[in-house]
């Protein structure tokens, strides 16, 4: 399982739009028309709950990103558009994650997800559920260690904002 | 004061300045279809939906005011589908409004729903399901400013049954008009940036053998005066695309024609053969460019579109300017001048001579029938073009006609050429015709349509009877689906498969009187000016003419699909 989001033909795109029904139609139906697949996509309504903000990773060469992003542009309800450079921007994906244990491997396995931060949800004899939060590379890291062990797992798709240039 | 939606709608469209609406009621519209009686605004019912909607293009086109189109839910949301995405293709000015089934029964499979936003929503520049009475004119005023400003498009607007029927509570509303519109994802830029007009004007009063390349993006920022202007400060030919026919009159000496797969060879070799092309809300569409990679070979390229994704689409530019034509052509004529136009610029004889013996050589060109034989299609145009005023509107449908219209008519003045370019819809010339007649009664309005577009859209006839407007529809009847032949003739072997129609089934002169018009047929070349003129003379109701054509007759020049502009070929000899 590759799940690595480093790939040079990763794109971030970051798009403030008005926070309203069908916007978010609009906005992905433009990359499924050209037949471009969305690797991940996280909307939420920004600060101001007027707007929502669509953090969209695409798999496209840059030429016709430029076209897409042009066309989203022309969207009557897409406010602003940033495309975020994987080193110009801070990015955080959050995982939940089912693995199964054995009375041998639990404590290991505690001991690794406290490695990573993680945060036990739920536990039964044979299972434990942990949130990890983190970039998509240490999520990445994880879930390999982790092995066969993954059950199940769901990711948010990564949210991201610019870096505070000082 | 309290109002109700359907009330507040079409006082919304009152307010802006709507004069006539194109449509036909059902279930889902039915209540706006009530206050439509005491409204001022007229209302022509047309026979099927998908003619509203090219009567409202037509309507935009003849006129550069917005179409307006009405129609019901469901069946009648989808038939005019196909003009929004003609509308759009072509950006044209237009605001559709659409039934649209209750509020509470969206989702839930209603007699007659279907999902009209979602289904137009990559074939309109905005749509919009209204889902509150009180946003009626707010949106109504949105709809019409999007329509109009920067690149002007189709706009959709999807209306609730109960928000509008004044028996629901649902549609009670406050009237009010908004002053302003305020979309903050909207913003089109009209100036063109100084530092790239002043970069153009550099490369233009350099450049040794420059092309004015017009697009329809000339029109729509009625900036013909400018263009022309442009052209006439250095001498620098222009081409008029499909779409923008007329934009520079035909009888300039500067103008060229058209240029592209079934352009002349003037216009077509003079781009090739550029070292600079100066594109003017143009897009380098397939048809014009032919074979991407060995097109305008030497050429530098100037863009300038309101529309920036349009700037870098298909070929990159050396200067790009978003912005309103208009605007930017004139802004471009004051840069060149202070580069000391029209003089300080190379002496351009060589390339005025090269492209004057191009003409000389090679101008369009038929053989004209011999007697017993039928019309050559390129004679009908001839005596149509030349019997009828400067200013008439000609409107046609998709095909030979099309083509052998936009190359033997002369536009001499814009906007008098209507027709399908980008979407390339079949059967939009007879209600774009009735609709340019509804926006320009003073002028005289012409269909030239062949006898399969004829076929698809030809009841509108009985509404143009039925309404009084007058439009008269050539068709050039060679009973085949003629392009489609003439590509089957030429690159299939002439295996015609699916193409012969019938020259008299249906028959179109009866056909036509049926439907309120005068009907009449002409099948040799001593009728075709008589026929002409007697249908000049009618003023009060349609004329269909059904001109007998040579069905083996094919548009040249070609650039045949896959190849480049260079391997243009003039005539049957070539290929």
């Amino acid at each position: 399982m590759n799940t690595s989001t480093s790939g040079t033909r990763h794109h971030i795109v970051s798009v403030l739009v008005e926070n309203k029904p069908g916007v978010l139609a609009r906005v992905s139906s433009l990359f499924a028309r050209r037949g471009f697949n969305i690797f991940s996509l996280a909307v939420a309504p920004t600060d101001d709950d007027s707007f929502s903000r669509i953090t969209i990773v695409v798999d496209v060469e840059s030429a016709p990103l430029e076209q897409i992003v042009k066309q989203l542009d022309k969207l009557i309800n897409v406010i602003q558009i940033d495309e975020l450079a994987p080193g110009d921007a801070v990015e955080r994906e959050l995982m939940i994650v089912t693995v199964s244990v054995s009375a041998e491997t639990r404590a290991e396995l505690l001991s690794l997800a406290g490695e990573y931060s993680g945060i036990v949800l739920d536990e039964g004899t044979d299972l434990i559920t942990v949130s990890l939060g983190g970039t998509p590379a240490s999520l990445d890291a994880f879930t390999e260690r982790m092995g066969s062990a993954v059950v199940a797992y769901q990711r948010t798709g990564r949210i991201a904002l610019p870096r505070i240039r000082s | 004061m309290k109002t109700n939606g359907g009330a507040a709608l079409i006082k919304s469209l009152e307010l802006e300045g709507v004069e006539v609406i194109f449509g036909l009621p059902g279930g889902a519209i039915l209540p706006v279809y009530d206050p439509i009686i005491d409204s001022p605004i007229r209302h022509i019912l047309v026979r099927h939906e998908q003619g509203a909607g090219h009567m409202a293009e037509g309507y935009a086109h003849a006129t550069g005011r917005p179409g307006v189109a009405m129609v019901t839910s469901g069946p009648g949301a989808t038939n005019i589908v196909t003009p929004l995405a003609d509308a759009y293709m072509d950006s044209i000015p237009m605001v559709v409004i659409t039934g649209q089934v209750g509020t509470a029964g969206i989702g839930t499979d209603a007699f007659q729903e279907v999902d009209t936003v979602g289904i137009t929503r990559s074939i309109t520049k905005h749509n919009e399901l209204v889902t509150r009475a009180e946003d009626i004119p707010r949106i109504i005023r949105e709809a019409f400013h999007i329509a109009t400003t920067g690149r002007p498009g189709p706009v959709l607007v999807d209306i609730p049954k109960d928000i509008v029927d004044p028996a629901n509570p649902n549609s009670a509303m406050e009237w009010y008009w908004p002053d302003s519109v305020d979309l903050r994802g909207y913003n089109p830029v009209m100036k063109g940036d100084p530092a790239q007009i002043e970069a153009a004007a550099r490369l233009i009063i350099a450049a040794e053998r420059p092309v004015i390349y017009a697009g329809g993006g000339v029109l729509k920022a009625r900036g013909s005066d400018v263009l022309t202007a442009l052209a006439d400060l250095l001498d620098i030919p222009v081409v008029t695309t499909l779409m923008a026919r007329g934009a520079i009159p035909d009888d300039h000496p500067l103008c060229l024609g058209m240029p592209g797969m079934h352009g002349n060879y003037t216009a077509v070799t003079a781009m090739q053969e550029a070292d600079l092309l100066i594109a003017l809300g143009s897009r380098f569409d397939d048809r014009v460019t032919g074979k991407l990679d060995g097109f305008a070979p030497h050429a530098k390229i100037i863009h300038v579109d309101i529309d920036p994704a349009e700037l870098g689409k298909v070929r990159r530019p050396d200067v790009s300017i978003t912005g309103d034509c208009r605007l930017v052509i004139a802004d471009m004529i004051e840069a060149l001048k202070i580069l000391g136009a029209p003089d300080n610029q190379p002496d351009r004889s060589s390339w005025k001579s090269t492209i004057s013996g191009w003409q000389e050589k090679y101008p369009l060109s038929y053989v004209q029938s011999e007697p017993g034989d039928f019309l050559k299609p390129q004679f009908v145009l001839e005596q149509l073009r030349d019997n009828t005023p400067d200013d008439c509107i000609v409107a046609s449908g998709v095909g030979q006609h099309q083509m052998w219209t936009a190359q033997y008519w002369k536009f001499n003045h814009p906007n008098t050429w209507i027709n399908s370019g980008g979407l390339g819809t079949m059967g939009f010339a007879v209600p774009a015709a009735i609709g340019a007649k509804v926006g320009r009664p003073d002028r005289m309005v012409w269909a030239v349509d062949g006898d399969g577009c004829f076929q698809m859209t030809a009841q509108e006839l009985v509404t143009a009877s039925a309404e009084r407007i007058p439009v008269k529809i050539a068709i050039l009847n060679n009973a085949y689906l003629g392009m489609v032949r003439q590509w089957q003739e030429l690159f299939y072997e002439e295996r015609y498969s699916e193409v012969y129609l019938s020259p008299d089934l249906p028959d179109y002169k009866m056909w036509a009187e049926s439907m309120g018009c005068v009907g009449m047929r002409v099948e040799s070349p001593e009728d075709v000016l008589p026929a002409i003129q007697r249908a000049n003379e009618v003023d009060d109701r349609p004329v269909v003419i059904d001109f007998r054509t040579d069905a083996s007759e094919k548009v040249y020049p070609m650039v045949a699909s896959g190849k480049t502009n260079s391997q243009i070929v003039v005539g049957p000899e070539g290929l």
